[in-house]
């Protein structure tokens, strides 16, 4: 016995060593998972109020960029809400209440107040939570893009997986024709990201247009990702892998907006398999 | 002594803060970062409690951990070379590290090169291959390594001149 505790006291400072060594390992390699990890994000009270501390100063110096994109998106809105047929705006003045019929998307908008890009796995954190009924699975984009998806929430902040991230994986697709492919990064260029699994039958172009496809629950269809940079086939022959050139400037993000699917669990209840 | 833990505590935060507020923005070139916050490691007293300084380095990497949302790699990465600097030390300054006389401020240049080279390239490798955390990416690890690396020695060198109490 005094000789294992002796051996203990000799080698402290080793097994000290070792033991933490072990649990900062078992954190990364827990973050190396998707989808679990638990422990440490940057979406909790301590950092998310310095980050939101420090991002009120940021804020300050770029309103005029964001005022310019506002102008901008209103301009947009504005052509379509004039375009719109009469009828259509008829009808839809009689049901002046918001239960009378259902809407499918709900956006709410929220501020980045923390944005990385420069590694392989990049988060955001944004100013609301849980207590502005944010969940995980919520989709995250800006007028001119997508950015990626609520990942964890706690009450007044939440963290975003960016599309700047390997395990990001988006459901896209070609604004011309109907060929769809799955969206992801290998790493390296933050404003280029790739659609891969695209069949070769597609119709492919420089600078066609990219959209998200309505197969996930996440995001609606036809929101814009970007234009087709450059293409080639992967090593089967049969798939394309294309170079995308984001519309959105993912080192520069400030008010973002988050997307609710109103019809969600109606539908993951059809996809249940039957017991 | 009690001025050394104030300025270390000092440091251990404001090393902290700067490294999350400022340098990790800077993305040079897309994706050097210098790690200045490893200063703090560098500089902490040779002679003091082992233990202890094998925590505060844990604490030092897991706290940019939490801020960076990268799991546990500056704090793996932070304890690997706190667990091997009094060797480093050794091997750059030689007897006067075995004598513990040793101010880092009063050293011959080479030899504080050559510790702060050493220990800055361990910590690197080490942080950018957890985050990789594949051989695939081996040339873009040994990459990220060498650019982000001279940055940090860069900046290292340029604090060490701008906070050295002796002039010489």
């Amino acid at each position: 016995m005094q000789q294992i505790f002796n051996f203990l006291i000799r080698n402290k400072n080793n097994i000290l060593f070792l033991l933490l060594l072990a649990l900062s390992v078992f954190l990364t390699i827990q973050t190396h998972s998707f989808h679990k990890s638990r422990f440490i994000s940057s979406a909790n009270v301590v950092t998310g109020g310095v980050y939101n501390w420090a991002n009120n100063f940021q804020t300050y110096m770029h309103l005029d960029e964001y005022n310019e994109r506002l102008i901008e998106e209103n301009k947009e809105l504005r052509n379509i809400l004039t375009n719109l047929n009469v009828s259509d705006t008829a009808i839809a003045k009689n049901y002046q209440d918001s239960t009378s019929f259902s809407r499918d998307y709900f956006f709410r908008s929220a501020q980045v107040i923390n944005n990385n890009f420069s590694k392989v796995d990049n988060y955001l954190t944004i100013n609301k939570g849980e207590n502005d009924s944010i969940e995980p699975e919520f989709g995250v984009v800006t007028s001119q893009g997508i950015i990626g998806i609520v990942d964890r929430v706690n009450n007044n902040f939440s963290r975003v997986i960016s599309i700047l991230n390997s395990r990001s994986k988006i459901n896209a697709q070609l604004s011309k024709t109907n060929h769809f492919g799955s969206l992801v990064w290998n790493g390296e260029n933050p404003n280029v990201v790739q659609l891969i699994d695209v069949p070769r039958q597609a119709p492919i172009k420089e600078g066609d247009t990219i959209i998200t496809g309505g197969k996930s629950l996440i995001f609606p269809k036809g929101l814009p990702i970007g234009s087709i940079k450059d293409f080639s086939l992967d090593p089967t022959q049969s798939y394309y892998t294309i170079n995308i050139n984001l519309f959105n400037d993912m080192t520069n993000i400030g008010y973002v907006y988050i997307i609710e699917n109103m019809n969600r669990e109606e539908i993951e209840s059809l996809n249940e398999p039957d017991e | 002594m009690n001025s050394s833990i104030f300025s270390n505590i000092a440091r251990f935060f404001g090393l902290v803060f700067l490294q999350v507020l400022v340098l990790n923005n800077i993305n040079f070139l897309g994706y050097i970062n210098p790690y200045l916050y490893f200063l703090f490691i560098l500089l902490y007293p040779f002679n003091s409690n082992r233990s202890l300084f094998l925590l505060l380095a844990f604490l030092l990497g897991i706290s940019i951990d939490v801020f960076e949302d990268s799991g546990g790699i500056h704090a793996a990465a932070c304890l690997v070379a706190a667990f091997v600097r009094p060797q480093f030390l050794r091997f750059s300054f030689g007897i006067s590290y075995d004598h513990q006389t040793l101010r880092l401020s009063v050293t011959p240049f080479g030899a504080r090169l050559s510790y702060v080279f050493l220990m800055v390239m361990v910590h690197h490798l080490i942080l950018f291959s957890l985050e990789m955390f594949s051989l695939n990416h081996i040339l873009l690890i040994l990459k990220k390594t060498l650019f982000s690396g001279i940055f940090t020695i860069i900046l290292v060198f340029l604090s060490l001149a701008l906070f050295s109490k002796k002039y010489r």
